[in-house]
């Protein structure tokens, strides 16, 4: 199993947009990945489990990952979520 | 058979009519009588056909709409959903009710968190209306979107029908519900659509009562629809909108009156979500300069205020659009229907009655401090002129409150916003420790006549027209001619035409309203003089009702004109 913490870029957090741009990513990746934020933990392909972990930016969550390519699909996903979408 | 209802600008149109479906009825709660595996395929097909529509829906509408669409449509996918549905079918429910307590379950969540997450929570209605709709075999409810050019007669709209409403095809908009500050009455303002707001027949007959398909004839001068008129009454109104096409339209320039009284014509700019691009819009349409900037898209979202050097960097923008012109800049506005949950946490009985505006902004001092900081910073590095204005201002007081911190923090214009009776009353007193006063008519109503400007069942007080706010606007330009202070509007009610005319007679000096009003109150300030805004106001003042005052200006107009 992978895992690694990061802070969020997204100015407004992860809202509707990057919410969708971060679990289509997750879904994409092929193993259940995982995000967590303050001790709750939910599936990070669901876009309503994302969206209830009301993330903000600034917060800090932690991606985990199971499966032969954890590694590198935690790595993409926190690649991810240290972009600040809003900026675009 | 004809409804009358507050008309939002002055357009006239007529067209067949087309009803905003009925939302669906809540699903029955009846145990399942198909099983739990007849009713577990059900469901996994109906999100996956309802996934699918959204997503060509998308596709059609582009741009931020699709953005919007596409993640609704992976909200309809999503895993923790499903999960839940099949949790509820397994325990005898139908995948209607489960569907439907599934989303409203997240629906809930979503509210619960305020801001931003919140306003999504009616996606997810819509949303969970679409999948119940596609498991019943019935019609979705929504935007209806023929081929064809139709009159849209609606409950009230929600911001998320609006954004898909194809606007080319609408001809005019009818509600049976919402007052002229409902997110209806904005949109047509804003695109200049005909719309009647609020309609109902003589003997309470609804809107909604009037079938597919009839003619109507929507005349927002006078608030009327006409439905199903007759051949002479339709030769009438094609003779109307003839003779006003040919009406030269008034080149863009300063806002004057007839005997060249000038009254500036300024913007509202600030909504949330188009602040980028409205400021140029704004000068392409004849605005002379910004009568209300709303500063509270840059707190929206935020569990904390942005810092100075962020707002800093957005006033500066904003005033280098406007070298040269005047820009007041509205501090921030929060309570009541805009809650922040750093500025007041604690949630009140009566929002419109408890601690917003100004009286919030007092008991978070430094979020006004660094607000007014950021502002005299952007003002020192710019060419506009800028002004800046205190919300909701209920004593004199205050008023010296507000005006000593601005000029503290090295700000030269400092005014306030006129939107309770007790500081209209008081408005001589007020404008001698204030630079200048802007009535907000919203505001005023809801407070004049003790009416939830937010609440459909009252939403027939929340007419600007009301004898009694017109006397306190009086109120406040008397005190402005008295003592020379400018007194501006920049409420709703200066984007009607004729009740600009009105205000200015009772003592307004500039204008300020949605880019899009520009035009028509511009060319309908240039047909009177003051002396004849003067009769119009003592006219309106002089009635007994909002309806009365209307009517009669609207007569004394026409008299006018005809000579």
């Amino acid at each position: 199993m992978a895992e690694q913490t990061v802070r969020i870029a997204s100015t407004h957090g992860l809202h509707a947009r990057p919410a969708s741009i971060f679990t289509q990513a997750a879904a994409a990746a092929g193993v259940p990945v995982q995000v967590a934020k303050g001790g709750k933990s939910v599936n990070a392909a669901s876009i309503l489990g994302v969206i209830s972990l009301g993330i903000n930016h600034g917060d800090e969550v932690t991606v985990s990952a199971d499966g032969d390519t954890a590694d590198q699909v935690v790595a993409d996903l926190v690649a991810l979520l240290s972009t600040d979408f809003d900026a675009e | 058979m004809q409804l009358q209802g507050v008309g939002i600008g002055r357009g006239l149109a007529f067209g067949p009519v087309l009803r905003m479906p009925e939302p669906l009825p809540e699903p029955s709660d009846a145990p399942s009588t198909l099983g739990a595996q007849a009713e577990q395929e059900r469901a996994a097909g109906a999100l996956a056909a309802t996934a699918a529509l959204i997503r060509v829906r998308g596709e059609r509408a582009g741009g931020t709409a699709k953005d919007v669409l596409d993640a609704q449509a992976f909200m309809v996918e999503d895993p923790t959903l499903s999960e839940d549905v099949t949790a509820r079918i397994q325990s005898g429910k139908t995948a209607e009710r489960a569907v439907f307590e599934s989303f409203a379950s997240f629906r809930d969540l979503l509210s619960g968190m305020g801001g931003y997450m919140g306003e999504r929570a009616a996606d997810l209605d819509d949303v969970s209306q679409r999948v119940v709709a596609q498991l019943a075999g019935v019609p979705v409810p929504g935007v209806p979107d023929p081929d064809y050019p139709f009159v849209l007669f609606a409950r009230d709209l929600a911001p998320a029908d609006t954004a898909l409403l194809n606007l080319d095809k609408i001809i005019a908009l009818v509600t049976s519900d919402g007052g002229p500050t409902s997110h209806t009455a904005i949109l047509a303002r804003e695109k200049s659509i005909v719309a009647v707001v609020g309609a109902s027949g003589v003997n309470g007959a609804g809107a909604m009562s009037v079938a597919d398909g009839t003619v109507v004839v929507v005349d927002a001068a006078s608030g009327q629809v006409l439905v199903d008129p007759s051949p002479e009454q339709l030769d009438g109104v094609r003779a109307r909108l003839e003779a006003r096409a040919e009406e030269a339209p008034v080149p863009i320039g300063p806002g004057t009156l007839a005997d060249g009284t000038a009254v500036p014509l300024l913007a509202n700019l600030g909504s949330a979500g188009r602040s980028a691009g409205s400021a140029e819009e704004a000068v392409e349409l004849g605005a002379e300069g910004v009568g209300l900037f709303r500063t509270e898209f840059l707190f929206l979202d935020s569990t904390k205020a942005p810092t100075v050097a962020e707002q800093q960097e957005h006033y500066t923008r904003l005033l280098q659009a406007f070298a040269g012109r005047k820009v007041v800049v509205r501090a921030l506005d929060a309570g009541a229907d805009k809650p922040l949950s750093f500025l007041n946490a604690s949630p009140e009985e009566n929002p419109a009655l408890g601690l917003r505006g100004l009286r919030a902004l007092r008991a978070n001092e430094q979020i006004l401090r660094d607000q007014l900081t950021a502002l005299a910073a952007a003002d020192a590095a710019t060419d506009a002129e800028l002004w800046v204005m205190a919300p909701m201002v209920s004593t004199v007081e205050e008023t010296r409150y507000f005006t000593q911190m601005a000029r503290e923090a090295g700000l030269r214009t400092a005014g306030v916003m006129v939107e309770v009776p007790s500081s209209a009353l008081l408005a001589d007193r007020i404008l001698a420790e204030a630079d200048f006063a802007s009535i907000g008519t919203n505001d005023l109503t809801q407070y004049t006549l003790a009416a939830d400007r937010l609440l459909g069942s009252v939403a027939a007080f929340q007419d600007p027209w009301h004898p009694a706010v017109l006397r306190l606007v009086g109120e406040v330009g008397r005190a402005g001619r008295a003592l020379g202070k400018p007194v501006g509007i920049c409420g709703e009610a200066a984007a009607d035409p004729l009740l600009a005319v009105v205000l200015v007679g009772l003592g307004a000096t500039s204008l300020s309203m949605s880019p899009a009003a520009l035009a028509g109150v511009r060319a309908e300030l240039r047909r009177f003089t003051l002396a004849q805004a003067e009769a119009f106001a003592a006219l309106a003042l002089a009635a007994d009702s909002a309806t009365e005052a209307r009517t009669a200006v609207i007569t004394a107009r026409s008299t006018q004109l005809d000579q």
